[in-house]
């Protein structure tokens, strides 16, 4: 307890709490429209894109790596979509033909060209996995994470009504004037976004975690979509804080600890579901 | 003045011309049934009606006081629906987020038309249920109720008796006729049910390689040769 509160003394354990639980908070609740639209696989494959986005910037020498990685994302995830909608090329075959040429083409890049840097194979583990960067992330990063998450909050916020209407029947949706072409366009950025955002905090392997988990969890138990959103993202808030402070006390890397915590939070939720469903 | 007058038009998808010189026009209060085989573009018809589709030749216009937003819609059952969790509030309230006016949340004018139409489809004691939980019949009254809340003047519905059992299916169609008989709503309906076209139609549209509009049932079954206990597959 002692060494909690002497950790709580140094801002960068503040700072990477509070980018934890805004990263957590927006990828849980856009999970749930994810995981309902059965588009849960598109946030796996836009991290692969991501990963391999970062390579460029890498092997380039970009410092301000967010600069080419978002762009590059934002646009992988409005591909990925339309193609998904038109039938000749599957949403999932999609994806994966995406994601796993990502995933390639960046690995052999660093490969090829190695930029300095010795330990590749550190450099991409760390990537993959989620680096210790979120320990040392200075003010502006902070603030810029902030500023993203409110957007994306806003957005879900005010959107609300519209985006239920949108994933429960995307036909009637569209018959009775809401533009849900433009809401399944949104969708895709945001994502992309809180992938780019979360790759920090998670790697790229695992943000689909954060994404999906929360979600999966409150559908054991609730049967209202207002109640799911808000479960899924306490829950995530939980998890990813705990998860923080676990791998700060066992010195465990913060990534996997924080999905850790989802997985047994999931557990957890499944067996309460066998019991109760409200 | 017709509500939908549908001008000459030709329909397709996918690049193949699938109906042609398709005319006929709905007057305020009809109840329409539209019959034809799978392929015959029933569905095709109904998207171009909904303004989802452009038809590739003629066109279709609305008059009688009636614009694109006056048309409510009820789908296809949806299998992705069946472990959705909402609340059966929660879906009828969704069919108010196209209406004129509507900002970002759900006010007090949204709230009286929601009251309304749960009262009217008698589905306020399942309110807070889950939708997932309901039997076929108290879903299909669900999103009956919210395309209502879309819009009262004219509903299309697709199949709206699909997968339900006889006595949910006739519950179903007493709604429609309410609907259709209290309150004017005019009803445009897809279905395969020829009992329920000769019981409850008032106009009728065969779909298939030349379509035909018939004026009442009875001259559907005179001149097509079906009989209304044959159901049209």
């Amino acid at each position: 307890m002692s060494k909690l509160a002497h950790y709580f003394s140094y801002d960068f354990v503040w700072f990477a709490l509070i980018v934890g639980v805004l990263i957590a908070l927006c990828a849980s609740l856009f999970g749930v429209i994810l995981v309902l639209k059965r588009f849960s696989f598109i946030g796996d494959g836009l991290s692969h894109v991501a990963f391999g986005a970062m390579a460029i910037a890498a092997v380039l020498k970009i410092t301000d790596s967010v600069a080419l990685v978002m762009p590059i994302t934002v646009i992988s995830a409005i591909i990925i979509l339309k193609t998904g909608q038109r039938k000749k090329l599957r949403g999932d075959a999609a994806i994966a033909v995406i994601s796993v040429g990502a995933l390639a083409i960046g690995y052999l890049l660093l490969n090829l060209f190695p930029n300095g840097s010795s330990n590749i194979a550190g450099d991409v583990c760390s990537s993959l996995f989620g680096a210790s960067s979120i320990l040392f992330l200075k003010e502006q990063d902070v603030i810029l994470c902030a500023v993203m998450s409110a957007a994306v909050l806003l957005l879900f916020v005010l959107g609300y009504n519209k985006i239920f209407a949108v994933t429960f029947d995307e036909d009637f949706s569209k018959a009775v004037g809401i533009r849900a072409s433009l809401y399944n366009l949104l969708l895709a950025v945001v994502t992309a976004v809180i992938i780019v955002m979360a790759m920090e905090l998670v790697g790229s392997l695992l943000i689909s975690a954060l994404i999906i988990f929360p979600a999966l969890s409150a559908m054991r138990v609730l049967r209202s979509f207002k109640r799911v959103i808000i479960c899924a993202a306490v829950l995530s808030v939980f998890c990813a804080s705990m998860g923080i402070i676990a791998a700060l006390l066992l010195s465990t890397p913060v990534g996997p600890t924080i999905v850790a915590a989802d997985i047994i939070a999931f557990v957890v939720f499944a067996i309460l579901g066998k019991f109760v469903k409200i | 003045m017709a509500q939908i007058t549908v001008n000459d038009i030709s329909l397709g998808y996918d690049g193949v011309t699938v109906c042609e010189n398709l005319s006929f026009s709905v007057e305020a209060g009809d109840y329409l049934c539209i019959v034809g085989n799978n392929g015959s573009g029933k569905s095709t018809l109904m998207k171009a009606l909904l303004r989802l589709k452009s038809p590739e030749k003629g066109e279709i216009t609305l008059g009688d006081g009636v614009s694109g937003r006056d048309i409510g819609y009820l789908p296809q059952k949806n299998e992705a629906q069946k472990d959705f969790p909402a609340s059966v509030a929660e879906i009828v309230r969704s069919g108010c987020v196209g209406r004129k006016g509507f900002r970002f949340f759900v006010g007090k004018r949204e709230k009286a038309i929601v009251e309304k139409n749960m009262r009217c489809m008698r589905i306020c004691d399942l309110a807070k249920r889950p939708f997932s939980e309901l039997s076929g019949g108290q879903q299909q009254r669900v999103l009956l109720a919210r395309a209502l809340c879309a819009a009262e003047k004219v509903l299309l519905l697709d199949e709206p008796v699909s997968g339900l059992d006889p006595h949910a299916a006739k519950d179903m169609y007493g709604a429609i006729r309410h609907l259709n008989r209290d309150h004017g709503t005019t009803i445009i309906m897809i279905t395969h049910d020829l009992a329920a076209v000769s019981e409850y139609g008032t106009r009728v549209l065969h779909m298939c390689e030349e379509p035909t509009y018939y004026s009442s049932p009875a001259e559907f079954f005179k001149d097509s040769g079906f009989t209304s206990e044959e159901v049209s597959s």
